[in-house]
């Protein structure tokens, strides 16, 4: 019984439902099937709600954004693109992907991310660059893109932030692990998130590298 | 002390901006921002239940009145492609260097506020020098920008209305995430799964976790929610205990097998979904589409490496 809320979410995406009534639904229903009163899942769900209001904290950063933009951002990016003549989208990102993972190896996460900086900066000049190694884009080459650019910061953010001692995951495996009784230092658990962390830019940098490739053509 | 509630405040007050400049054009938007405005304002004071009837409130509006976002509200406020390039020639590098004003200062605030602790919670220092950040942002941008302080809450009300509902997407899953929690799915989800385990096979084992973390991370949107599920189920009673793995490389690649498994899932709205809101992609799946490629590469690695390295 448990589980029909998992159902709920995993269908509700399928069918494309209204992912927040979907969620809603989802919550009620597990909430119902584990015995809780509505009141008392509405609740619940409200006090989760508000401790999780830091997540929706970064949308003040969009009137910066916005002033920006107005004022022609994405166009200088255009610009500035067109000066450096080795750019290419994929070396762009290349670069974008070290520097986002070395960032967050550091624990600078938020420092970067997509309102902050592909929407007004990585994702133009992504754009910019590929406009000019391949010519004329069409609209599905432009979609793929800035697709791409937010891809590449999602994935050196993932693969950098583990390197950092005092990151959420590393502190949480560091305490589930000590109720074992097993007890090991945040050190210990960073080192082995390096393995991955190249892995992760030796095949997204190969794609990349790809993506150039193709736009040549 | 700064703390976290200031920059709430803050928070608020922007989104009580968006509201009152789009009441007129976008009522239902409008009313959707200004219930975030009073959950950031006055969330500590309304108690659980009120929470969570402002939580059915934002549900209602997003559901209902804000299903257009994305598509109608292209042309208000925006500016003309002609101007905005003889802006861009005019100002040049200047709009970079404003650009760069929010992650520098969240750079240096993050060092500085943690070396000198008593004005500035050590513990939120980047989201508290990201605020400020903005607000440096913003002085400089209307000074040398020359505009006046509606025109960049005016266009964030344009860009915030592109993003709509999509924008608490990721604080609904983190509640939904804590009902979960609550009632206990993760356990059911654990129990499932150390049954479907092929017996005396320690390359099936370590696929059992991996790809477990990855799948249940998906379902959950969230890599923390299915870790002490999969670690309790699988990763300590069977690749520790019984084939003496070592504990920090089983969960340390653990976690970052259910990484892979974020880049896969529209339920990582916020890693996934609301960037394509916000680079107004025509497919909202987009991001996701592009992640696959290194994303499974990825997980299979991640599978070698716990298989490799964490057995002697």
């Amino acid at each position: 019984m448990a589980l029909l809320g998992i159902a709920i979410i995993v269908a509700g995406f399928l069918l494309r439902f209204h992912p927040l009534l979907v969620i809603l639904a989802s919550a009620i229903v597990t909430g119902l099937a584990a015995g809780f009163d509505p009141l008392a899942i509405i609740a619940a769900l409200g006090k989760a709600f508000n401790e999780a209001r830091y997540v929706s904290i970064i949308w003040i950063v969009l009137p910066v954004v916005g002033l920006l933009e107005a004022n022609g951002l994405q166009e200088r990016a255009r610009g500035l693109i067109a000066q450096f003549h080795g750019a290419t989208v994929g070396r762009f990102l290349t670069f974008y992907l070290v520097i986002r993972q070395v960032l967050a190896a550091i624990g600078l996460t938020s420092v970067a991310g997509h309102p902050q900086t592909v929407r007004p900066l990585v994702a133009p000049i992504a754009e910019a660059a590929a406009e000019r190694q391949a010519g004329d884009l069409t609209d599905a080459d432009r979609e793929e893109i800035k697709a791409m650019a937010a891809a590449t910061d999602n994935i050196g953010l993932f693969f950098g932030e583990d390197i950092f001692l005092a990151i959420g995951s590393i502190l949480l495996i560091k305490g589930l692990l000590e109720q074992y009784g097993i007890s090991l230092e945040p050190l210990q658990l960073s080192v082995w998130a390096i393995p991955t962390a190249i892995a992760a830019f030796l095949i997204h940098g190969f794609r990349l590298w790809r993506l150039d490739r193709r736009l040549r053509r | 002390m700064i703390t976290l509630h200031w920059v709430y405040a803050l928070a608020g007050a922007i989104f009580a901006a968006y509201a009152l400049l789009g009441a007129r054009e976008r009522p239902l938007n409008a009313a959707f921002w200004a219930l975030l405005a009073v959950s950031m304002w006055a969330g500590d004071r309304l108690g659980d239940l009120g929470n969570g009837l402002l939580v059915l409130g934002l549900v209602c509006l997003g559901s209902v009145g804000l299903r257009s976002v994305g598509r109608l509200n292209r042309g208000d406020s925006a500016v003309a492609p002609a101007l905005r390039q003889a802006r861009a020639d005019g100002f040049g590098n200047r709009l970079f260097v404003i650009a760069l004003i929010i992650p520098a200062t969240a750079l240096a605030g993050t060092i500085l506020f943690k070396a000198a602790p008593g004005w500035i919670d050590g513990r939120q220092a980047t989201l508290i020098a990201l605020a400020l950040g903005v607000l440096i942002a913003l002085a400089v941008g209307c000074l040398w920008l020359r505009t006046g302080p509606v025109v960049p809450l005016q266009q964030g009300r344009r860009l915030m209305d592109q993003v709509g509902w999509a924008a608490i997407l990721p604080q609904m899953l983190a509640s939904l995430g804590a009902v979960f929690a609550l009632a206990g799915v993760g356990d059911v989800v654990g129990g499932i799964v150390s049954q479907a385990i092929p017996q005396g096979s320690l390359l099936g084992a370590v696929i059992a976790y991996a790809l477990g973390m990855a799948l249940f991370t998906m379902i959950m949107g969230n890599a923390f929610a299915a870790f002490p599920v999969m670690t309790v189920a699988i990763g300590i009673p069977l690749l520790i205990r019984t084939y003496h793995g070592d504990p920090a490389i089983v969960c340390a690649i653990g976690m970052l097998a259910g990484f892979c498994g974020t880049l896969l899932t529209p339920m990582a709205a916020n890693f996934n979904l609301v960037p394509a809101a916000l680079l107004e992609l025509k497919d909202k799946h987009g991001v996701i589409r592009q992640q696959v490629g290194t994303a499974v590469p990825l997980l299979i690695v991640n599978i070698l490496l716990i298989y490799w390295l964490a057995f002697p």
